[in-house]
């Protein structure tokens, strides 16, 4: 048995799994003062009853270091960056104990400007005098070569906590993400280590002594101790949770969108072949612009607490959240109150709701009804038009080949999984008004959930290769040797796959589950006076997001709506109301 | 302190990384990987106010309302040709669109050297990049008046061709004297077709000029004659060989210089054009480049060796500079003098003239008849022999040409021999079309 367990903003979601499918769901407030008590709640009720060993992993997606960063509740982080020749280090700066540093290293790995062990010594004792202990490191092009960063590590000695080294952090370059997101991991490490190690132990005060994995938002998994070294993966992993579920539902070999409709929000992802689309840099939090892998998603102001208003004369769904509905007793009418009106809603006090409808029908000269299908039919518009926008971005994507631009992937797909409160209305709907194929997300209430405790443990190797200076290294997973001048990208890509595969099983991947998926291959003839003195290799592998195999079966069991028809898609001569 | 740009700036990035003229040729594979490393780990794409944009490409038409290719465009144009125009084209598209105020369009292969007759590759160009991306520009969104400024160290002899009878456009080359370096042209008596005089300048510099020569030509030549010209568009042609550590050239410019050279020409549209010090030189500059663009600091910008020494010119450089300098301002001043002693009150002129193309071995032979018109840039038609290839005959209608011109080009093209030539060509700005004949 697997349980998963997903906090929300507002509702805190746990499940148990086993081959047969969904056991138990259960549902638990949020309390976003406590998160610990809100988790320790949660195991509590889904584990209620259950032989402990039968348990084969836990699975959390928390929001605890989100929330941290995002209301600035983090620790005090000392920084010490070396830049060289470039823009001015210090429009990165991470706060107070922030050091711009000597030392230099050039786009091929060379050492243009040596580092300055005194000045390092001295920072070391300005950070213990300010009872800082934990340091980012971040060098320029540091994955090229981290020589320095090593050596700032090795200066600094003993007497801090711990130590994040940007080259370790991600392999692609991006220094002034580079230095944010090895910022945030320090920044979130003792919060982090000190929730976790406190729900291990309760776990095992419960019997239950078993893996713990964490959710990441590229939504994929890596296990206790992983991400004890890496705490920042655990940043925005709400939404791929969520994605993550609906993977299940997703037709296999196809391309779909997932729309997940909340209260002030709908958040969008592409899901081509049941695997997630990943962002290409990173994603953003707040201010802090990241290498962390996570789903290429777009968020949109409309939400089913959306408050509609008029202007100009005309109807106009805003972006702004004012409340809930009138029928649940808010101040203004929303998208919801519309559905109300229309008959689509089971709950909520359909007087307030026409009341509040009517008010916006009266000044354009409509019927109640009329108004509220109109108002329906803009929050649809909109989110359509933000799905086409999202696929056009992508698509729009620069490519840097004749091939790529030739042939590169363009998405473009014609169905779309729906989640949240209203998803069927909205899936007969957005069906009725496009071209797309809409469909529900079974059991969509706890696909977050679901989408933990089934999710792949997931990580990426990037490798470069430079045989002019005879080394190929692997950054991120500490790994660098010499290599021959016959060197190819295909030796490459051996190495970087054994490497993916060696750090996925440690980071707590399941043998069957390491689907290996080629991101990036490149290799360059090196020509230096008209004579060929080398090849430059770039590679990156990753193992390809999805579901664990072992569950196949929960996940078609899953697919199936609870009603026992084969098939949630609308049939496609739409059904508008 | 969050790093904005003063002003939006877009990018067009496309290095072709699968395109090479040949293995070990400089215009290969390798040129922009660098440049790309460079861009990426400074985090420029990251900026608040800088926006990449994806190449595309051009079309048929619009490489044919620039260029006569011979025997056809599909002949002289390979993918890579037209995603680098079509690079450009989206940069001007963005900047005419008013999505951004001005972009840089790091795109390969170059274009400059890619004259109005297209028989093959020129100095590593096979189509200009820039003035596909103007005419397109002209014709979409009606602008008339364009300064096209080339920095490349070598002459930009195609774009001179190209422009050389057209009053509406400005171009101003800066080049390391013709008398060093290939292509050999580019001296201040070349300043334009007598429909144009003045409207092609050549500022030849001595080998060894650095950032002080450079930057005195912008401020004491460029600038005042843009400030009197009033472009509706600035357009730059980056090359980027004047660095001083350029295996192919003999200039003393830095990193810092170009981005300094930049900001005091405040282009709307800047064009990479050649720089083939792909790792010294290349990803300084551009970041330079894109920082000076963006109005964002690059006082920190340093190539390797190019901090510590600082490249002094001699003073002898210094008084060729300021002479050459005073020559060309003296031809922008006097324009309408030189004008009317070019035009000579003669109804027609005729030029001929040989081109070599270095890159794919073919000589081709001109005669070139323009007629003489002050209301446009004049009816022209240009008989060219290329050895080996075709002989042909190519009438051009100029986009604003007055009724008389029209006139007379068609009765060029209808009268055109095709027992003569191979081809014969009628490209009709106007109309915004290109007719051929074959021969009979």
């Amino acid at each position: 048995m697997i349980i998963g367990l997903d906090v929300g903003g507002t509702h805190t979601d746990a499940v148990l799994l086993e081959s047969t499918g969904l056991v138990k769901a259960v549902k638990v407030p949020t309390d976003a003062a406590d998160l610990f008590h809100t988790v320790e709640t949660g195991l509590e009720e889904i584990s209620a009853g259950i032989t402990p060993r039968e348990v084969r992993r836990v699975v959390l997606s928390t929001t605890l270091t989100t929330n941290a960063v995002v209301q600035g509740k983090v620790g005090k982080v000392g920084m010490i960056v070396s830049a060289g020749p470039g823009i001015d280090p210090e429009f990165f700066r991470t706060g107070a104990h922030y050091f711009c540093v000597s030392g230099s290293i050039d786009h091929r790995g060379r050492e243009r400007e040596a580092l300055d062990t005194h000045q390092i010594r001295d920072i070391a004792g300005r950070l213990k005098a300010a009872d800082v202990r934990h340091v980012g490191v971040v060098g320029k092009f540091s994955v090229r070569n981290p020589a320095h960063e090593l050596a700032i590590e090795e200066t600094l000695g003993e007497g801090f906590e711990k130590v994040f080294l940007g080259h370790r952090i991600a392999g692609g370059l991006n220094f002034p993400r580079r230095i944010a997101t090895t910022y945030l991991n320090a920044a979130v490490y003792p919060l982090h280590k000190n929730f976790f190690e406190a729900v291990r132990k309760s776990l095992r005060e419960r019997g239950l002594d078993v893996p713990i994995y964490l959710m990441k938002a590229d939504g994929g998994t890596l296990n206790f101790a992983s991400a004890m070294d890496f705490p920042g993966q655990t940043i925005l992993s709400g939404p791929a949770a969520s994605v993550a579920g609906a993977i299940a539902a997703a037709p296999a070999g196809e391309q779909c969108l997932v729309l997940d409709i909340g209260g002030t929000t709908t958040d969008m992802a592409v899901l081509v072949d049941r695997a997630p689309l990943l962002n290409p840099v990173g994603v953003q939090l707040g201010c802090y612009k990241t290498l962390i892998r996570a789903l290429d998603a777009r968020c949109i102001g409309v939400g089913g607490d959306s408050a509609v208003r008029v202007v100009g004369g005309r109807l106009d769904v805003s972006s702004q959240r004012q409340g809930p509905a009138m029928a649940f007793g808010g101040p203004a009418p929303t998208t919801t109150d519309a559905l109300c009106v229309l008959g689509e809603m089971e709950s909520g006090d359909l007087s307030r709701a026409r009341r509040g409808i009517a008010s916006l029908a009266d000044k354009v000269g409509k019927s109640c009804r009329a108004a509220a299908g109109e108002v329906f039919d803009l929050a649809c518009r909109r989110i359509l038009a933000a799905a086409n926008d999202m696929v056009d971005q992508i698509n729009s994507k620069p490519v840097y080949t004749i091939h790529e631009l030739k042939e590169g992937l363009q998405i473009q797909p014609r169905k779309m999984l729906l989640m949240g409160a209203p998803a069927a209305v909205f899936a007969r709907r957005l069906q009725a008004l496009s071209d797309f194929e809409c469909a529900v997300v079974p059991r969509w209430e706890v696909a977050n959930a679901i989408g933990s405790a089934l999710a792949r443990t997931t990580c990426a190797v990037t490798l470069f290769a430079d045989t002019e200076q005879g080394i190929a290294m692997a950054p991120e997973e500490n790994f660098q040797r010499k290599v021959g001048r016959d060197y190819s990208s295909r030796d490459a890509l051996t190495e970087a796959t054994a490497l993916l595969k060696r750090k996925a099983l440690a980071k707590g991947a399941r043998p069957e589950d390491l689907e290996v998926e080629v991101v990036e291959e490149a290799a360059f003839n090196m020509v230096r006076g008209f004579a060929t003195t080398g090849q430059n290799i770039r590679v990156k592998v990753q193992v390809k997001p999805g579901l664990i195999h072992e569950y196949a079966a929960i996940c078609a069991q899953l697919a199936r709506p609870q009603d026992g028809s084969t098939c949630s898609w609308i049939a496609s001569s739409g059904n508008p109301r | 302190m969050i790093l904005r740009a003063a002003h939006k700036t877009g990018l067009v990035f496309f290095p072709a990384f699968d395109w090479a003229i040949s293995p070990t040729h400089p215009e290969r594979e390798e040129r922009l990987l660098y440049t790309q490393d460079q861009v990426l780990e400074e985090g420029l794409l990251d900026i608040e106010g800088i926006e990449e944009f994806k190449a595309d490409l051009v079309t048929a038409a619009d490489v044919q309302r620039v260029h006569f290719c011979v025997p056809d465009l599909w002949q002289v144009m390979t993918e890579s040709h037209f995603i680098s125009a079509g690079g450009a084209k989206a940069m001007g598209m963005a900047v005419c669109d008013g999505r951004v105020a001005c972009g840089f369009a790091l795109v390969r292969p170059p274009g400059h050297h890619a004259m109005r007759i297209v028989h093959g590759a020129r100095g590593f160009c096979n189509v200009n990049n820039e003035a596909v991306m103007i005419e397109f520009l002209r014709a979409a969104y009606g602008i008339r008046r364009v300064a096209i400024v080339d920095t490349d160290c070598h002459h930009g002899d195609g774009t001179q061709d190209i422009y050389w009878h057209d009053p509406d456009t400005l171009f101003i080359s800066l080049h390391q004297d013709g008398r060093t370096l290939y292509p050999g042209t580019g001296f201040p008596e070349e300043m334009g077709g007598p429909n144009a005089v003045g409207r092609t300048l050549n500022i030849p510099l001595p080998p060894h000029t650095a950032e002080e020569g450079f930057l005195y030509i912008i401020e004491h030549v460029v600038r005042p004659i843009l400030a009197d010209f009033k472009p509706d568009l600035i357009v730059n042609s980056a090359g980027q060989d004047n660095h001083f550590s350029d295996p192919l050239t003999n200039m003393d410019f830095s990193a810092r210089g170009y981005a300094r050279l930049t900001e005091l020409l405040k282009p709307d549209i800047v064009v990479l054009e050649g720089g083939y010090a792909i790792e010294g030189a290349l990803p300084y500059v551009n970041a330079g480049i894109i920082l000076a663009l963006a109005g964002l600091d690059y006082s920190k910008v340093a190539e390797p060796g190019g901090s510590l020494q600082q490249k002094r010119q001699p003073a002898e450089i210094t008084r060729r500079v300021h002479a050459v300098a005073e020559q060309v301002c003296g031809i922008w001043d006097q324009q309408a003098v030189f004008r009317e002693r070019a035009q000579n009150g003669d109804p027609f002129q005729e030029r001929s003239r040989s081109v070599y193309y270095d890159t794919d071995g073919i000589t081709e032979n001109q005669k070139e008849t323009v007629r003489i018109c002050d209301a446009c840039a004049g009816a022209l038609k240009i008989a060219s022999h290329a050895s080996p290839g075709l002989r042909i005959m190519a009438v051009h209608i100029p986009l604003n040409a007055c009724p008389d011109c029209r006139q007379t080009a068609r009765k060029w093209y209808e009268s055109a021999d095709d027992r003569v030539f191979d081809l014969v060509f009628l490209q009709d700005r106007p109309a915004d079309k290109l007719l051929t004949r074959k021969r009979a």
